[in-house]
C-alpha cells in the first residue's frame, strides 16, 4: 500500500511500568471512528494488517460481559485468531477490553480513548499488562521505534536489562 | 505461526534473572559458576533458571559433565524479534487502511447527507 500523501504516524509510549500507549491521529470525527472500530460491518476492511490477510471471523457483542472473536486467514491457510471481552462500552469514546492471543502470551486489558477537535479524532489506545516483565518483554521486541528490529536490537536491550 | 514455541521463548523471557543470564551469554559462554556470581543466588537456584532457558531452546550445554558450559542460542530469540515485528506491522498496515477507510466513510455520509 503507498502511503506518501499520509503524514499520520503511531508514536509508542510508556505512562507506567505495565503499559505501552498507542496513539495517533485520525481525520474523521470520533462517531466515524468509533465505528469502524466497534462494527463487524466496518473492522473487516481495515483491521488485515499486511496485505494478503483476510478477516473471515469478526464477531462482537458490544456491552460490558460481552464476547469478542477475531480470525484472520492468509491465501495460504496460515490463520491467526484473538479473542476477548469487553469491560467498559462509553460510545463514542471509551471502549475497555481484555485480548489475548492463547497460549502463555500474557492476557492484556486494552483502554481505547477516542477525543475529536476540529474534525480530527486522536485514538489512545493504552494495553495494560499482567506484570512489568511481560511488558518489558512486549516493548524489547515490538514497540521499539524503528523499521526492523534485529537480534542486534534484542541482544542490546539484554545487555542493557542486565547493567540495570 | 509456531504460537507454542513463542510461549515458551516469552515464558522464559518474563524472568528478569533469566533476561540478565542471556544478557551474560551475549559476552560469550560462561559456567554455571560465572553465571552465578553476579547474583545473590545459589547454584541450584541458577540452575534451575538454566535448565527453563534450554528448555525454551534459548541456550545449549556443552557435554563437559563438569563444566557443561551454557551457550546463547539466537533462533529463539529471532524468532521472537520476528514475530513483534510482525504484531507492529500488523497494526500500522492496518492504521494505514483505517486512514482510507475513514475517507470512504465521510465522502459516504457527504453524499447521503445531499441526497436529503
Amino acid at each position: 500500500m503507498t502511503t506518501a500523501s499520509k503524514s499520520a504516524e503511531t508514536t509508542y509510549t510508556t505512562p507506567s511500568d505495565r503499559e505501552i500507549l498507542g496513539m495517533r491521529v485520525f481525520d474523521a470525527p470520533r462517531e466515524l471512528v468509533w465505528a469502524a472500530w466497534t462494527s463487524p460491518e466496518h473492522l473487516p476492511h481495515w483491521l488485515l494488517g499486511p496485505e494478503g490477510w483476510t478477516m473471515p471471523v469478526c464477531e462482537i457483542d458490544l456491552r460490558p460481559g460481552g464476547a469478542w472473536h477475531f480470525v484472520w486467514r492468509r491465501s495460504d491457510g496460515t490463520e491467526m485468531e484473538m479473542r476477548g471481552e469487553y469491560r467498559e462500552v462509553e460510545p463514542p469514546e471509551r471502549l475497555v477490553h481484555t485480548e489475548s492471543w492463547g497460549g502463555d502470551w500474557p492476557e492484556t486489558l486494552n483502554t481505547l480513548i477516542l477525543s475529536e477537535e476540529h474534525g480530527k479524532t486522536t485514538m489512545a489506545q493504552t494495553v495494560l499488562y499482567p506484570s512489568k516483565e511481560a511488558r518489558d518483554a512486549a516493548l524489547a521486541t515490538g514497540m521499539k521505534k524503528g523499521a526492523s528490529i534485529s537480534f542486534e536490537r534484542l541482544d542490546e536491550y539484554l545487555r542493557t536489562m542486565a547493567g540495570a | 505461526m509456531a504460537m507454542d514455541q513463542l510461549s515458551t521463548t516469552f515464558s522464559a523471557l518474563a524472568d528478569p534473572t533469566r533476561r540478565a543470564i542471556l544478557a551474560r551469554l551475549t559476552a560469550g559462554e560462561a559456567t554455571v559458576k560465572e553465571l552465578s556470581a553476579p547474583f545473590a543466588m545459589s547454584g541450584p537456584a541458577v540452575s534451575k533458571h538454566l535448565r527453563v532457558l534450554e528448555r525454551a531452546g534459548l541456550i545449549t550445554r556443552g557435554r563437559d559433565a563438569q563444566w557443561r558450559p551454557c551457550r546463547l542460542e539466537a533462533a529463539p530469540l529471532e524468532e521472537v524479534a520476528e514475530w513483534a515485528e510482525n504484531y507492529r506491522r500488523f497494526w500500522d498496515a492496518s492504521y494505514e487502511r483505517l486512514d482510507d477507510y475513514l475517507q470512504d466513510l465521510k465522502e459516504k455520509e457527504r453524499t447521503h447527507d445531499n441526497g436529503k
